[in-house]
C-alpha cells in the first residue's frame, strides 16, 4: 500500500526537482570550464530535506543569529548548495547564471558571502566538520538553540582531518551537530574500493561516539525519520546516507565520467526531458 | 596588566611562554568572549592557570592542530575571540592549509601563538625547533606577524594582536630567563618598529631573541668606532617601510634573525629595499638555509653564528 505523503515531502520532492533544474541551468551556463555534476546530484534530496525543511532559517534573512547553520565541507557539489540557497530566496535565478564566470559570487567552490546565505568558504576537503564543531560550541556556550549540518563526501573521508574532527565533537558533547556523509561510492578518479577503501563507515563513526545511522540518501521520509527520532539523542549525530553519484539522469547515474564534466546542450535537453518524464516530484 | 618593575623581571626569569599564560588570563578577565585553544600543551605554553581558572573559556583539542584552527574559526565566526597555541612548527605547518583558508582565505580572525620557536629547543631537533614559520606565513595574504623582543612585548603584542580585527600570528623565542629589553612600560603598535639605539653607520634590523643580541653587537661595534642603529623590527608583517627607507641613510644594513634568511625577516626587507633606487648592501644573518646537527640552544646559536661576537666579525667582513 502506497504511503500517504504528506505535505512537507511533496513540498520536499519539489524543492529536489527544483534543485536539479537549477543544477542543470548553471551546469550548461558554466560551459566548457566544466562543473562538478556527479556529487552535486547526489546530496539534492538531502539539502531539499535540510533548506526545505528540517533546518530553522529565515527567508527574508539569511543572517538570522538564530539560524541553523549548514556547511558544504565537500564544496565541491556547490552546484546542489547554489540551487538550494535559490529555493530558499537568497540567490537569484539571475545570479545562478554567473556560476563560474569571472568576478562571480558563485564560483566552483563556495566563498562566504552571509548575504547569499554561505557562512563559509570550502573546498579544500576536510575542513567543514572542524568549522562545524567550532559553530556548535558556539551556538551552546551563547545558549542558543541552533544546530549545525555539514556535509562530507565518503572520498573526503580518506582526510585524516575528518577523523581528528570525528574524535572531537563526541568528545565535546555536540548533540546539536549533524553530519551528513554522502556515500556515493565514488571518488575524482574512480570507485572508493579501487582508490581508498572507506567501507563500514557506520562502524567507524559509531566508535568514535557518534549516534550513527546508514540511510538512503534520495528517500527524504528515512532522513526525516532521522532527523524526528534522533533529535533528544544526547550524541553527536552521524548520518551514512547511501546515495548514487549522478543521481536523477540515466546517463551520469553511477557514471564518474560526470565526477565534473561539461553539460552539453544535448545532454542539457536530455536531462530536462528525463526530469519531466520521471518527475521526482 | 599591571606593567611593574617586579612583575617585568618576573616575566623575563619564567621567559615568554610562561608569560603568555598569564598574559591570557588578564585579557579573560576583560574579554567576555576570549577563547584559548590548545593542543595539549597546556603547561608547556603557562595555560595551566588558564585552564583552571577559565575552563569555560579554554579548550584542549587534544594532538590534532588541524582540527584546532578549524574549530578556530567556527568559533571565530560566531564571534568569538580566539587564541590558539601549540608548540611554533605545529601551530603553523602542520595546519598550514587550514591557517590559508580559514584565516587568510576567509578572514577568520584568529590570533595563533607560536611557542618556543626559532633554535630553543635545539636538544629535540629540527622537529620542534622552528625556522621556516615566517616565510610560510608571510605568504599567505592578510596574516600579521609579529615577533616579541622579550617577556613584557609579549605581553604587549598579544594584547594588541588579540583587540585587533586582523588574523595574527606570533612568534615566541627565547627560552627562561629571557634577556629584558623593556624595563618599563612603552607605546606598541602593531606594524611599527622601535629603534632601540641611534647611530649612523650600519643599521641592524632584528626581531625576537635577536633583539638582544644585537644590542650586544651594537656596543662592541661601538668600542670599534662603528656607529650602529639598533631597530627592533617586531612587526615583520606588515613590514615598517619607513623605518627601511631610514635606514638606506647607513652604509650598511643588516638583518638578524633566528630563522632561515630564506623568507624571514631579512627577506621581507629586501623586498621591500629593492623598490627603493638608492639602498646600501644588506647583509642577511640567521640560519642559513640548513637543518644543522642539533644541541642546546647556545649550541645551535654559536653554530648558526648567532652570538653577539659571531655577529659582529660577520658584519665587520661586510663592513
Amino acid at each position: 500500500m502506497k504511503i500517504k505523503e504528506t505535505d512537507q515531502i511533496k513540498n520536499i520532492k519539489n524543492f529536489a526537482f527544483q534543485v536539479r533544474k537549477n543544477i542543470l541551468e548553471m551546469a550548461v551556463s558554466a560551459g566548457s570550464s566544466s562543473a562538478h555534476f556527479g556529487g552535486a546530484l547526489s546530496i539534492t534530496e538531502i539539502v531539499s530535506t535540510l533548506f526545505g525543511c528540517q533546518m530553522k532559517i529565515d527567508k527574508k534573512n539569511p543572517q538570522w543569529e538564530d539560524r541553523d547553520r549548514f556547511i558544504l565541507s565537500k564544496g565541491h557539489a556547490c552546484l546542489a548548495y547554489y540551487a538550494a540557497l535559490c529555493e530558499v530566496g537568497y540567490i537569484s535565478k539571475e545570479e545562478l547564471k554567473t556560476f563560474e564566470k569571472n568576478d562571480t559570487n558563485l564560483l566552483g567552490h563556495p566563498v562566504i558571502n552571509r548575504n547569499l546565505g554561505i557562512d563559509f568558504s570550502n573546498g579544500s576537503l576536510g575542513m567543514g566538520l572542524s568549522l562545524g564543531i567550532g559553530v556548535a560550541i558556539s551556538s551552546k556556550k551563547k545558549k542558543k538553540k541552533f544546530k549545525v549540518y555539514v556535509i562530507i563526501g565518503d572520498g573526503e573521508c580518506n582526510e585524516g582531518s575528518i577523523w581528528e574532527a570525528a574524535m572531537a565533537a563526541p568528545n565535546f558533547k555536540l548533540n546539536n551537530l549533524y553530519v551528513i556523509i554522502d556515500k556515493n561510492n565514488f571518488q575524482q578518479t574512480g570507485s572508493n574500493k579501487e582508490i581508498m577503501n572507506v567501507e563500514n563507515l557506520k562502524d567507524k563513526w559509531s566508535s568514535f561516539g557518534w549516534h550513527t545511522t546508514e540511510l538512503d540518501g534520495h528517500n527524504i521520509q528515512d532522513l526525516q525519520k532521522f532527523f524526528k527520532e534522533s533529535k533528544n539523542i544526547d550524541k553527536p549525530k552521524a548520518i551514512i546516507a547511501n546515495t548514487v553519484k549522478g543521481k536523477g539522469f540515466s546517463f551520469s547515474e553511477n557514471n564518474n565520467d560526470w565526477h565534473h564534466s561539461i553539460l552539453s546542450k544535448s545532454f542539457h535537453e536530455k536531462a530536462i526531458n528525463e526530469l519531466k518524464k520521471n518527475n521526482f516530484k | 596588566m599591571n606593567i611593574n618593575e617586579r612583575n617585568i623581571k618576573i616575566w623575563s626569569t619564567i621567559g615568554a611562554r610562561a608569560t603568555l599564560g598569564i598574559a591570557a588570563l588578564e585579557l579573560a578577565k576583560e574579554i567576555d568572549n576570549l577563547m584559548v585553544l590548545t593542543c595539549d600543551v597546556s603547561t608547556s605554553a603557562g595555560l595551566d592557570r588558564f585552564r583552571k581558572t577559565y575552563p569555560e573559556k579554554y579548550l584542549d583539542l587534544g594532538i590534532a592542530e588541524q582540527n584546532m584552527i578549524g574549530v578556530a574559526a567556527g568559533l571565530a565566526s560566531e564571534n568569538f575571540n580566539v587564541i590558539t597555541t601549540t608548540f611554533a612548527p605545529f601551530q603553523t605547518m602542520r595546519c598550514c592549509e587550514q591557517i590559508k583558508v580559514n584565516l587568510g582565505y576567509m578572514e577568520q580572525k584568529i590570533c595563533m601563538v607560536g611557542i618556543a620557536s626559532g633554535l630553543a629547543l635545539g636538544t629535540l631537533g629540527y622537529t620542534h625547533c622552528c625556522i621556516e614559520d615566517v616565510g610560510v606565513l608571510r605568504s599567505i595574504p592578510g596574516i600579521t606577524i609579529i615577533s616579541p623582543a622579550d617577556s613584557l612585548e609579549t605581553v604587549k603584542a598579544l594584547e594588541a594582536a588579540v583587540k585587533s580585527e586582523t588574523p595574527s600570528y606570533l612568534r615566541l623565542t627565547g627560552s627562561s630567563n629571557n634577556p629584558i629589553i623593556y624595563n618599563k612600560n612603552y607605546e606598541f603598535k602593531i606594524g611599527k618598529s622601535i629603534t632601540l639605539r641611534e647611530g649612523k653607520d650600519i643599521t641592524i634590523f632584528c626581531a625576537g631573541a635577536m633583539v638582544h643580541k644585537s644590542l650586544e653587537v651594537a656596543k662592541i661595534l661601538e668600542s670599534k668606532n662603528i656607529s650602529s642603529k639598533v631597530v627592533n623590527m617586531h612587526t615583520i608583517k606588515p613590514i615598517d617601510k619607513m623605518a627601511i627607507e631610514e635606514a638606506c641613510n647607513s652604509k650598511l644594513i643588516v638583518s638578524v634573525e633566528e630563522h632561515n634568511i630564506i623568507g624571514g625577516l631579512g627577506s621581507a626587507i629586501a623586498e621591500y629595499k629593492s623598490s627603493l633606487t638608492k639602498s646600501p648592501k644588506q647583509l642577511f644573518l640567521g640560519i642559513k638555509d640548513t637543518y644543522s646537527k642539533g644541541g642546546n640552544y647556545k649550541f645551535l646559536q654559536e653554530k648558526h653564528r648567532l652570538t653577539s661576537n659571531k655577529i659582529v666579525e660577520d658584519i665587520l667582513n661586510s663592513y
